[in-house]
């Protein structure tokens, strides 16, 4: 919480600030944030010293003034502690994913240049022996090379794309395909070593027939591959629900037959374009309601302490129900206790709705106002009267400053600063006059949270999440399956149910059995 | 029944009847259904010579109710209950005067087709006397 800031902005950096500390002598710009009457506990910054007496006098800690506050260029703790994570995981797995890569490339060269090499082999090795190759044979050789190249245009179609993102354990369905498809390719040409190139046949035919038979096979494989990797995921199955732990925001959505991790991806793909963006500003006031919670109540042990030495056996046993009892007491008290926290809550939260209303209605007003002053210029007018001209860029920086002051003290009020930077409103705003909105679509992405995609790319710094799994990653989703997907400042809670069985019936209603009859006046029996 | 003019007095033939309520568990019933009043179609009033008839109109009777044994009959128009009158009532004021828990006979004015013809072919067996 104490994070030490610099008030006057200059270009030091944040390492040489805290080293600034410390040292007691250059304390002038350095912030303390909290002030102790008892003069038996000196300040913080003049204990973690080199234990010099300070030269200033006992009072220090009273006559001091406290200002807090971040300036545009100060970093927090939290910062520095996302920087330097960042710059040690990029180092981190690329090899993996070269490794793969590699792989599959010798796979795929090996695949495919093997029906050639069955067909070139037997004129290489023992041209003089073979049978010339007829007119049906010839047909083959066009067979196998469309056959070719569909397989080719097929494979690139399917594998040949870029990796979204990096899975922690290995495709399971991709594996299998690669084992079947090498041992595939193995058997044949074992068949070919020991019955053709050992004993040197001459029917040449059959062994073009051959090569045919492989790339027909092949293409059996690639389909097999369509079918599981593309089309059994089609169908939705389960229905999960995704939840973020700070502040309850939840979704529904439909996924097929997947294994976790990839579900997680897709689940990670959905977040960034439907939740709302993180905003830890909005969580200070329940987490400050919570302390003042916890602060309330203390206990007090007044019969004695229990000695360290009773550490053993029943000793053991007395402790731990002493601190049982405690917790007990606390909750007991706590429940007792007459807390009108509510009744703050319920106004503060009236009078925040009023400022919100207000700054919103002047905002609104400023932004209308403000868009009156430029207005497009057609292409005819532009030759006639030589006025001012300006592109969009300047047209917005012209008319920015006039709703500046109230859109900042909107930002402020609804806690959003950190997320627009002054660059990005301009932008949007040269944006928003290019293309001939109305100054209610201006405003609309401030007024509201938007999904993470829409900010800068510094709210994206949540690139590396964690999976969390009770279950193995690479068994598929099931009834009832939890998993947890961790990032930095928070995490996604998801949970899977199936979609259940649906039994439908089927009911005829013949179209001329509609029949109507008027009612006669109400009749009531008395 | 016939000869109904807005706004002026209506003359009508009358019989009157007398109905004890029965007692069926914690209702007082009289034993028939009835349909019409100013707030409902006066077209859809099968029993009714004058379609612009908005009167309260005996629809039906219960087979061994008290109606039927004080000699009410399909399609009566209830003139008047226990002195009050039945001309003017939407529906629900008039099932109200006939249900009230307190009473236990009511006093009917109803009035038919055949009552007038009965009276005219008297009259007119006595003018031609």
């Amino acid at each position: 919480m104490q994070s030490p800031t610099v008030m006057d902005a200059e270009e030091e950096e944040v390492l040489q600030v805290l080293e600034v500390c410390q040292t007691i002598e250059e304390f002038r710009e350095v912030i303390v944030t909290t002030i102790e009457e008892d003069s038996n506990n000196s300040p913080p910054v003049a204990s973690s010293g080199t234990g010099t007496k300070p030269s200033q006098d006992d009072n220090w800690g009273e006559t001091t003034t406290a200002v807090t506050g971040t300036s545009e260029h100060s970093l927090s703790q939290e910062d520095i502690v996302r920087i330097t994570k960042d710059l040690e995981d990029s180092v981190g797995l690329d090899c993996r994913r070269y490794f793969t890569l590699t792989l599959a490339v010798v796979m795929g060269l090996l695949v495919f240049l093997t029906p050639v090499a069955f067909l070139v082999l037997p004129h290489l090795l023992w041209p003089e022996k073979l049978q010339s190759c007829g007119t049906a044979c010839e047909g083959l050789f066009i067979s196998v090379a469309f056959k070719l190249l569909i397989l080719l245009l097929a494979v690139w179609a399917l594998f040949f794309r870029s990796p979204r993102a990096g899975l922690p354990r290995v495709f399971v369905f991709r594996a299998l395909l690669a084992v079947l498809v090498l041992l595939f390719v193995m058997s044949y040409w074992l068949f070919y070593g020991v019955r053709i190139l050992d004993t040197q046949d001459d029917n040449y035919q059959g062994i073009v027939q051959y090569a045919v038979s492989l790339v027909d096979a092949l293409l059996f494989i690639h389909y097999l591959a369509i079918v599981l990797l593309e089309l059994r995921q089609l169908q939705p199955c389960f229905s999960v629900c995704v939840m973020r732990s700070t502040d309850g925001e939840k979704r529904h959505y439909n996924l097929g037959q997947l294994s976790i991790q990839r579900a997680a991806l897709a689940v990670l793909e959905h977040y960034y374009c439907d939740f709302p963006v993180h905003n830890p500003a909005l969580l200070s006031a329940s987490k400050s309601r919570a302390a003042k919670h916890l602060a309330g109540l203390k206990v007090y042990n007044v019969d004695g302490e229990f000695p360290a030495a009773l550490a053993e056996g029943p000793g053991n046993n007395a402790a731990a129900g002493m601190a049982h009892s405690q917790s007990r007491a606390m909750i007991a008290a706590a429940a007792r206790r007459r807390d009108t926290s509510h009744n703050e809550l319920y106004y503060e939260d009236a009078e925040h709705e009023r400022r919100v209303r207000k700054r919103k209605a002047r905002l609104v007003v400023a932004v209308e106002e403000a868009f009156t002053h430029i207005k497009r210029m057609q292409e005819e007018e532009q030759k006639k009267t030589p006025v001012d001209v300006m592109d969009p860029r300047e047209a917005a920086q012209a008319i920015f400053p006039s709703m500046a002051r109230a859109l900042q003290k909107y930002l402020r009020t609804t806690k959003q600063q950190h997320c627009h930077s002054m660059e990005s409103i301009q932008q949007h705003l040269a944006f928003c006059i290019t293309n001939n909105m109305t100054p209610k679509a201006f405003l609309e992405s401030y007024l509201s949270a938007g999904p993470t995609l829409q900010y800068s790319r510094s709210h994206w710094l949540a690139r590396q999440w964690t999976l969390i799994s009770d279950a193995s990653v690479t068994s598929g989703l099931s009834d009832g399956c939890v998993f947890q997907l961790k990032c930095v400042d928070f995490s996604l809670v998801v949970t899977t149910k199936k979609i259940p069985y649906i039994q439908m019936s089927e009911e005829y209603i013949d179209p001329k059995s509609h029949k109507f009859v008027l009612r006669l006046q109400s009749e009531t029996s008395v | 029944m016939s000869n109904f003019i807005p706004g002026q007095p209506l003359v009508a033939v009358v019989q009157r009847i007398e109905i004890k309520k029965l007692r069926q568990g914690d209702n007082l019933i009289l034993g028939f259904s009835i349909g019409g009043g100013i707030d409902q179609d006066p077209g859809q009033n099968p029993f009714s010579d004058d379609k612009a008839d908005k009167g309260i109109y005996v629809t039906r009777i219960t087979p061994g109710g008290p109606a039927e044994t004080a000699d009410l009959r399909m399609g009566d128009k209830i003139m008047q209950v226990n002195g009050y009158d039945m001309t003017m009532m939407t529906h629900d004021q008039a099932r109200k005067r006939l249900t009230k828990k307190n009473e236990d006979i009511v006093r009917l004015l109803v009035t038919r087709k055949s009552l007038e013809e009965a009276v005219k072919n008297s009259m007119g067996g006595y003018q031609r006397q």
